[in-house]
């Protein structure tokens, strides 16, 4: 007997867990990516030190937004996981050498590049792995029953090669916004160029992607531009263009610290918004629906309680650790 | 030969969990140990003790990152390459492996922070409540983890629809039959192993003659706490073995390589067990051992391999060797201790060089009986991911080709043969560096120093 519906709330739940992560990851990554530019030692460190603290606590979200999935929805998980086989071991193995980079760059100070690039060049391949995850997923994949039953290299398609690429210039865009914000002078002015750069491939990205998916899937498209959706959808392009527009005025504008930051996170929340728009209320596209795809409400209640209650707690600690390390950061502090 | 799938899925799960052990295996032990010796310090205020879990405490960073990139891999382990378990079980284990996440995320994210960090920016009350928040955190998550291993072993509370397990009792689900004992003898096992590798450290310093005093006050206070803590272990190890008789009998009989069912059996010391054959070659035996041992009673019925039909049979070569191996393991861990004891007691502790010399080769033995330890266990399970309930050979992901996994495997051989090296080369350095006269990070303005230290520009 069901009492009481909790999908809502676990949609709700494993919605805000994964954001979080392309959010918090997203910055860290895109600091990642654009390592692989900086000119000098100095650079690095900075570049380094201004993620330093908080990177692990970013990809702890990637954790809970994976167990997350299995708990809420295991359907999903048995589906989707086994679909995108390929892509997942790159990511988690770029985001293994990315990580131990952290610790190993400055106490091996003899193989100094070695682990720069795997820094660099991890950051940049678990982000494009983690494009092709997200094309996978908007596509849809081969069900039969409860399992997969294409094939593991299905998931590399034309679309999403290109999601991989998007996704190498959003996070760009949100790293550079970060850099602006933690940093001063000559090495901010290189990140303004940067998210110059970035902000371009990122926005024609979601406008070629916008176009491509209505193309591709009828669904998509009947749900976007039937009437009376299209009145109600209408905002999201026209906010999308404006915070376009207000970003690439904030980059040109030497006294904007902060708001390239901001606004690069709400062109992701928009771009999130509108995937779920597309996708809702199904958790395998064409194939199961969120409620087809839930644990069993005993489950669900039983860990439910206990996610109400630390949730908050994690959302505390993650925003003070975040105050503790505000402002500029600098290279020459550290270890005497 | 054709490239299996599920064997070569089984293999991954091996060799990523098996060097994932390894660092919980160290740093649940080291948490509580630094937790220990910050207590101390705050009780006596003898500032020796706060520049051991100074020099400790930076060990144990390195071995919690790498215990974290290693662990992230894990949960993506079930999606990938065990979907069709992951379908079946999820109702059950995933509130158990969230709830890991979620403390560990809370308690050992949260105050590790100020335990690496805070050492001078924090009161000492503080700094020693994040010690012990710290250990507390990594206690939970071997909590949950051996929740829902034990439950996999031993499952119960629950119901099947459908192919699908529902939950009927958390509570019997959460302490499944053999989850008491298992909890003990892990826990009590990695702090052995900590405990191990704290007397190896020590015993290095001693030998390159650095940081002597706090050396000796390592080697000494560890080897009180072994000599309890071994002898524990090994009950606590016997009364995991009678569980083990009483709820998997198949997997005390492959362990034993007994296959016929019999009172007053015998003990294999050594043994080449054949599956085919259902016998063993080339045995040595003890007579009535085997009853004695497992049953606590020389007329006892020990089951033998024969009582199941052969394909619910574990394959007895892995986990009979595997048991022998960590027993043969902890007896020498016994000896080392005794062997200290009576150098304690004429007064040769720190000053006799093959003893330390042993310690220092002691230091894996540990980690080499968690590893036999756990072969035992999970090898012993098998032919089942849930004990009597669902196949290992049903649990695989339908999707996958061996191919796919064999590139998979290749990665992570790759990948986890660069980075475990590395951290233990690192580690190594840590060590030889010997505890620091001033073990605190200094801190400006108010503020933590960055924990990333810069990298001196290279002339070009």
């Amino acid at each position: 007997m069901i009492i009481f519906d909790f999908v809502p709330m676990w949609t709700l739940i494993l919605g805000l867990a994964v954001f979080f992560y392309v959010l918090l990851d997203g910055f860290d990554l895109g600091v990642g990516i654009l390592y692989n530019f900086a000119k000098t030692t100095n650079d690095r460190n900075l570049l380094m030190n201004s993620i330093a603290p908080i990177w692990d606590g970013n990809e702890t979200w990637l954790v809970l937004g994976g167990i997350g999935l299995l708990a809420a929805f295991p359907l999903a998980f048995a589906i989707i996981l086994p679909a995108v086989y390929f892509p997942i071991l790159v990511m988690l193995l770029a985001l293994i050498f990315r990580g131990v980079a952290f610790e190993f760059r400055f106490r091996d100070v003899e193989h100094v590049t070695f682990w720069d690039r795997a820094f660099g060049i991890g950051s940049a391949i678990a982000t494009f792995a983690q494009g092709i995850v997200l094309g996978a997923f908007i596509q849809g994949f081969d069900v039969e029953g409860r399992h997969f039953v294409g094939g593991s290299f299905d998931c590399i398609t034309p679309f999403s090669l290109f999601t991989g690429v998007a996704l190498l210039f959003g996070y760009g865009l949100l790293g550079a916004g970060w850099l602006i914000l933690k940093t001063e002078g000559p090495l901010q002015e290189q990140a303004r160029r940067h998210a110059r750069i970035c902000f371009l491939g990122t926005f024609a990205a979601v406008g070629i992607v916008s176009l491509w998916t209505p193309l591709v899937d009828s669904g998509i498209a009947q749900r976007w531009f039937s009437w009376p959706n299209i009145a109600f959808l209408a905002p999201v392009p026209l906010l999308t263009a404006l915070f376009g527009f207000l970003e690439w005025q904030a980059i040109a504008n030497p006294k904007s610290e902060l708001r390239p930051f901001v606004y690069a996170v709400l062109l992701f929340c928009l771009s999130y918004f509108g995937i779920a728009v597309s996708l809702f209320p199904m958790i395998v596209p064409h194939h199961y629906s969120l409620w087809q795809a839930a644990s069993s409400p005993d489950t669900q209640i039983f860990l439910g309680v206990g996610t109400l209650f630390l949730l908050p707690v994690i959302l505390v600690y993650t925003g003070w650790s975040y105050w503790v390390f505000r402002g500029k950061v600098r290279a020459d502090t550290g270890y005497h | 030969m054709t490239l299996d799938p599920l064997v070569l899925s089984r293999l991954q799960f091996a060799w990523v969990v098996a060097w994932h052990i390894l660092l919980p295996a160290l740093t649940v032990g080291l948490a509580s140990y630094i937790a220990l010796l910050e207590g101390i310090w705050f009780v006596t205020g003898k500032e020796i003790w706060f520049r051991i879990s100074g020099f400790w405490t930076r060990i144990f960073a390195v071995a919690f990152g790498m215990g974290v990139v290693s662990g992230v891999v894990m949960p993506f382990q079930f999606g990938t390459n065990w979907s069709r378990f992951s379908d079946a079980t999820a109702n059950i284990i995933s509130p158990m492996l969230a709830y890991e996440g979620l403390t560990a995320f809370t308690l050992e994210a949260g105050f590790l922070g100020v335990l690496l960090f805070g050492r001078n920016l924090v009161p000492r009350w503080a700094h020693f409540a994040s010690a012990v928040l710290v250990a507390a955190g990594t206690l939970f998550s071997t909590f949950w983890i051996l929740v829902t291993n034990s439950w996999m072993q031993t499952p119960g509370g629950y119901k099947i629809i459908d192919g699908i397990f529902y939950p009927t009792s958390w509570s019997e689900i959460i302490f499944s039959a053999s989850f008491p004992y298992r909890f003990l003898h892990t826990v009590t096992g990695f702090y052995v192993t900590t405990g191990f590798v704290v007397l190896g450290v020590a015993a290095i310093l001693l030998r390159r003659s650095k940081s002597q005093e706090e050396a000796k006050l390592m080697l000494s206070m560890t080897l009180w706490l072994l000599t309890a803590l071994v002898p524990l272990q090994i009950l606590f190890g016997d009364m995991h073995g009678l569980n083990t008789l009483h709820h998997q009998p198949a997997k005390l009989a492959a362990i034993e390589a007994h296959w016929e069912h019999e009172a007053r059996a015998p003990l294999a010391l050594f043994a080449i067990p054949d599956q085919k054959a259902e016998k063993n070659h080339f045995v040595i035996e003890v007579p009535l051992l085997g009853s004695l041992i497992l049953t606590h009673d020389v007329n006892g019925v020990v089951p033998g391999l024969k009582d199941f039909p052969p394909e619910d049979r574990a394959p007895a070569i892995i986990p009979f060797f595997a048991f022998r191996i960590m027993v043969g393991a902890g007896l020498v861990m016994l000896a080392l201790v005794l062997v200290g004891l009576w150098l304690r007691t004429r007064r040769k502790l720190y000053d006799t060089g093959w003893y330390l010399r042993a310690l220092q080769w002691g230091i894996s033995l540990g980690f080499i009986a968690v590893l036999a330890g756990w072969t035992t266990t999970e090898v012993g399970r098998q032919p089942w991911t849930v004990y009597g309930v669902m196949r290992t050979a049903h649990s695989v992901t339908p999707s996958l080709t061996g191919f796919d996994v064999l590139l998979s495997l290749t990665g992570y051989m790759v990948v986890y043969l660069i980075m475990f090296p590395t951290g233990l080369w690192f580690l190594t350095r840590i060590v030889r560096g010997g505890v620091l006269p001033e073990e605190d990070t200094p801190v400006e303005a108010g503020r933590p120093a960055a924990p990333v230290k810069p990298v001196p520009e290279r002339s070009p």
